[in-house]
């Protein structure tokens, strides 16, 4: 796969995002990430509570909090610097240039509007179109990701319908312009497992039909097992691997990488395993409010090494498609 | 009343023996409609053995929920036998039903919601022996202390509020709690769902460990076939109310009959060829 | 249609608690309309059982109230001793003038008070916020009486507006358009009492619910949708936050008849409020029964016509369960 120089969908480089709320202390909530979105691509951000992919994801809308700076760094859409752009202009990118899935599609609804309505707002936001072609295009989007009978969704509200059924309506609210990125964050924990490889089955087709790039945060690597192009793992604000999905599974380099890969393959093991001890990751999630010294992963590694505690691996190449931040791989 | 295939003994060793249950609910499209009954448990037999754990799953719906908290009482059943010893807690009121709280206690899913944020950790540890008036002041605190340290949780930290916390330790916090009154069953509603890969093992070899430690009895409810198959002794499959399909792990993971069964464990296995996939066609 | 018909149901026996209660406290209360006369001795006892069983008060309390119910179900609710007069009408030529007041102050309250508590939600923490924020703490820190007498004083000194009554000593002499005149600039102190006594309490409400439909993760979801800033309270938040307003509406309906007592004897408005006050004082039975059960109607209304604002406006309510009621 030969690195071209062509169209970058988005360049993030080198961002850094600090929180600095009134009464506490600052948190760099995102370090130094570097990360590329090619156009109908999927990328896989994996990370658990705490590690900043919703900052990072939020910092791609410029949705962050007032308290929140953006510390250096930059972000290129379509090769305009997001960070640069005023309100105005970056609205009429949210939800057709780049748009959101959000987590919890229980509470990301309005209640008291119709789902129809709802899918419709955004699309009214962005296109010119009279309030019958809306009403058919949000028909059309509801047959799209899965729905039977349109119509009768278009009018129930949020509270008549089930979980799958409001993710399924989120994700027409994130497709209803068409946009060129869609972020989808923990699409599918608060599913079932069964809906679970639904969802990302409609997610898979979307992509299919539009051509659109995806970005999905999920801490369960197996999500992107078969449907993400690359993996980019993050841990305590930073990108501490990334690569294609093929070698993160088959040859995860950093030993967070390695015991988040073999924790979600520990159901593949034979049916005679149980009780037995699942292959857990020791101590607890960093506190970002203390700017330690060293590597963050150090204080939980089992392969923690003299030089991990007191020097930073900032981003040292092991492959061309394949970097990762460790002090294993060189120095 | 059950279609279920016993595979194992209807031994006396049974700590928790559940017959006919049955619960409905109602359930009003609007305000001015009729009142329209819902059944979510339609007979349901099970047993678990002392020292061992059952799981119950099926997707949302299914009613295992509700399973859950008529076994712990949290709701009364409309019908069925849920016996603990010679006692069958059906059908006990409130006064009576105050000493089997201390044989089965529950731990919920989200352990945000499940405890007062303003308490501190000792104090929602202390709470049920509290209300069973147990020990003094002093007691109840070193017993919550000792019960932090069992959970992995620090006991300096017993002041704290349990907002400082994270989601990982409030359920830590809840475990601690659930085993205050030493009982003899839990009931785990949920309780590794929503939670990181890394939390959930965590807090799944914590149970390991309890279980083994206290010979504890397990209900753990979940939707989670491959994670439950791990932890569990047997396997209960409930479909719109009723068990479909239930025995030990082995040959439920390995040869399902039920198609609910094995549309549980379709999802884990299209995981497992994608990965599969990921791996194998490389070059 | 079910549902109206329980709302009216439970309403008619709130109606006839209201009116049970009545009876048997001012039954309870000492004295009796005649004391005065009795003091009299130009007044012979039997005149004074002759009116008292004129007046129907010598039966027992029971005969009495089974009386009233039945007379007031055909609209006739008893005669007032001091006015020797039927009650109905007399409250209702009363009742008008309060109306006119409160319902007045009412819109212009709430007029007023839903954009600057919308506002200053979402100018959160900017002087426009915080100067509205000391305002009305201090208003609401400030008793009602204090606020009508204040004003009183500031009228009388300045002699801004005339002060006393509803009209003018030559209200029937003066045209149409200055009769209107006339009232409307008796009405402006009264008025100003209630507005500035009742404001604080809603522009505080209005945004507090505004504020914490703001940070819902739906709104923030649909900012992230690019929807603009003006569709997105208009359309998305105030809809939401239309619920609690609602329910306080409904309570400042409910109060139509009877929230004025005070402004309207420091003011000397001819309401519904000195008059019974005079009835209270002398034990003027049927007013008093009379004028409490009207502004329990009042009431009641007032509070179902929010129930119905309410379920209209919020599917979930209509939906029943856990978010209803």
């Amino acid at each position: 796969m030969v690195e071209s120089s062509s169209e970058r969908l988005v360049q993030i480089r080198g961002l850094t995002i600090t929180y600095s709320p009134e009464n506490s202390r600052s948190i760099r909530a995102v370090d130094h990430a570097s990360l590329d979105i090619r156009p109908a691509e999927v990328i896989g951000v994996l990370g658990e509570s705490g590690a900043g992919k919703s900052t990072l994801i939020l910092a791609l809308l410029r949705l962050l909090p007032a308290y929140a700076q953006y510390s250096s760094g930059s972000i290129l859409f379509s090769g305009r610097d997001l960070l640069t752009l005023a309100e105005p202009e970056l609205r009429k990118l949210r939800g057709i240039g780049i748009s959101l899935i959000p987590q919890d599609p229980a509470v990301s609804l309005n209640p008291v509007i119709k789902v129809g309505e709802q899918i419709s707002e955004v699309i009214r936001a962005h296109l010119a179109m009279n309030r019958r072609e809306r009403k058919n295009r949000v028909e059309d989007l509801l047959r799209e990701v899965g729905f039977d009978e349109p119509q009768r969704i278009y009018a129930a509200y949020p509270h008549q319908l089930s979980g799958g059924q409001r993710q399924r309506i989120v994700i027409a609210q994130a497709m209803a312009c068409r946009p060129a990125l869609v972020i989808a964050d923990e699409p599918t924990s608060k599913l079932d497992s069964a809906l679970q490889a639904e969802i990302l089955a409609l997610m898979s087709e979307i992509r299919r039909r539009h051509g659109t790039a995806l970005l999905i945060i999920s801490h369960d690597p197996m999500i992107f097992a078969g449907f993400a192009d690359r993996i980019a793992v993050m841990y305590a604000g930073r990108i501490v691997e990334e690569g294609n999905t093929k070698d993160i599974f088959r040859k995860p380099l950093h030993p967070y990488t390695q015991a988040l890969v073999r924790l979600s393959t520990r159901c593949f093991t034979d049916a005679g395993a149980s009780h037995e001890a699942l292959p857990a990751i020791e101590g607890e999630p960093p506190d970002l409010t203390c700017a330690g010294v060293g590597c963050p992963f150090a204080p939980r590694c089992p392969e923690r090494m003299q030089v991990c505690t007191s020097c930073d691996p900032r981003e040292l190449k092991s492959e061309p498609f394949h970097r990762v931040s460790c002090f294993k791989y060189g120095n | 009343m059950g279609t279920d295939v016993r595979m194992w003994d209807a031994s006396s060793g049974a700590l928790l023996r559940v017959w006919g249950l049955r619960k409905k609910y109602v359930r009003r499209d609007a305000v001015w409609r009729k009142s329209v009954p819902v059944v979510a448990v339609r007979g349901v037999d099970f047993e678990i053995p002392a020292g061992k754990t059952l799981a119950l799953v099926g997707s949302s719906g299914s009613g295992k929920s509700t399973v859950a908290r008529c076994v712990a009482r949290l709701e009364r059943p409309d019908a069925g036998e849920i016996r603990m010893g010679d006692v069958d807690i059906a059908e006990l009121g409130n006064r009576d039903l105050l000493r089997f709280r201390t044989e089965i206690q529950m731990v919920f899913q989200d352990a945000v919601t499940s405890m007062n944020p303003r308490f501190s950790a000792a104090e929602i540890i202390e709470e049920p022996l509290l209300i069973q008036r147990r020990g003094n002041n002093a007691a109840r605190r070193s017993r919550a202390r000792e019960l932090m340290n069992e959970v992995g949780l620090s006991p300096n930290s017993a002041d704290r509020l349990a907002m400082e916390f994270s989601g990982g330790q409030r359920q830590r916090l809840a475990i601690a709690r659930s085993l205050a009154l030493q009982p003899k069953l839990l009931v785990l509603d949920e309780a590794l769902s929503g939670l990181d890969l890394s939390t959930q093992a965590q807090i799944a070899n914590l149970l390991l460990e309890l279980q083994a430690a206290h010979s504890l009895t397990y209900l753990l409810i979940s939707h989670d076939l491959p994670l439950v198959a791990r932890l569990a002794d047997s396997i209960a499959v409930m479909s719109a109310g009723q068990i479909v399909e239930q025995g030990p792990t082995p040959h439920i993971i390995s040869s399902p009959t039920h198609p609910e069964t094995q549309a549980l464990l379709a999802a884990a296995k299209g995981f497992q060829s994608a990965y599969a996939a990921t791996l194998g066609d490389s070059l | 249609m079910r549902y109206v018909g329980r709302r009216l149901l439970r309403a008619v026996v709130l109606l006839l608690g209201v009116s049970t209660l009545c009876f048997l406290f001012t039954e309870m209360a000492p004295g009796s309309f005649f004391d005065e006369m009795r003091l009299n001795p130009q007044i012979s006892p039997e005149t004074i059982s002759a009116l008292r069983a004129h007046y129907g008060l010598d039966q027992p309390l029971v005969a009495r109230y089974g009386r009233w119910i039945a007379s007031a179900v055909r609209g006739d609710f008893g005669y007032s001793i001091a006015y020797n007069a039927p009650v109905a009408p007399l409250l209702w030529s009363r009742a008008k003038h309060t109306l006119l007041l409160t319902t007045t102050a009412t819109l212009l309250t709430w007029l007023m008070a839903v954009p600057l508590g919308v506002w200053t939600a979402t100018s959160r923490g900017r002087w426009l916020d915080k100067v509205v924020a000391v305002g009305s703490s201090l208003l609401i820190s400030v008793p009602e009486i204090v606020i009508a007498v204040a004003l009183l004083a500031l009228a009388v000194r300045w002699r801004a507006v005339p002060v006393g009554g509803m009209m003018s000593l030559g209200f029937e002499e003066l045209s149409a358009w200055g009769k209107l005149q006339d009232v409307l600039l008796r009405m402006l102190l009264p008025t100003s009492i209630l507005v500035l006594a009742s404001i604080a309490v809603v522009v505080r409400h209005i945004r507090a619910s505004v504020l914490e439909v703001l940070d819902a993760p739906y709104i923030q979801a649909a900012r992230g949708h690019g929807i603009a800033r003006a569709r997105l309270l208009f359309r998305h938040v105030l809809p939401v936050a239309a619920n609690p307003a609602i329910s306080l509406f409904g309570f400042s309906l409910a109060a139509l008849l009877s929230g004025s007592l005070l402004v309207e004897v420091v003011t000397g408005w001819p309401g519904l409020g000195p008059l019974l006050l005079d009835a209270t004082l002398s034990r003027d039975l049927y007013l008093v029964i009379g004028g409490i059960m009207f502004s329990a109607v009042f009431m009641v209304a007032g509070n179902f016509i929010a129930d119905l604002l309410l379920l209209a406006s919020d599917p979930r309510i209509r939906a029943g369960g856990p978010d209803a009621n």
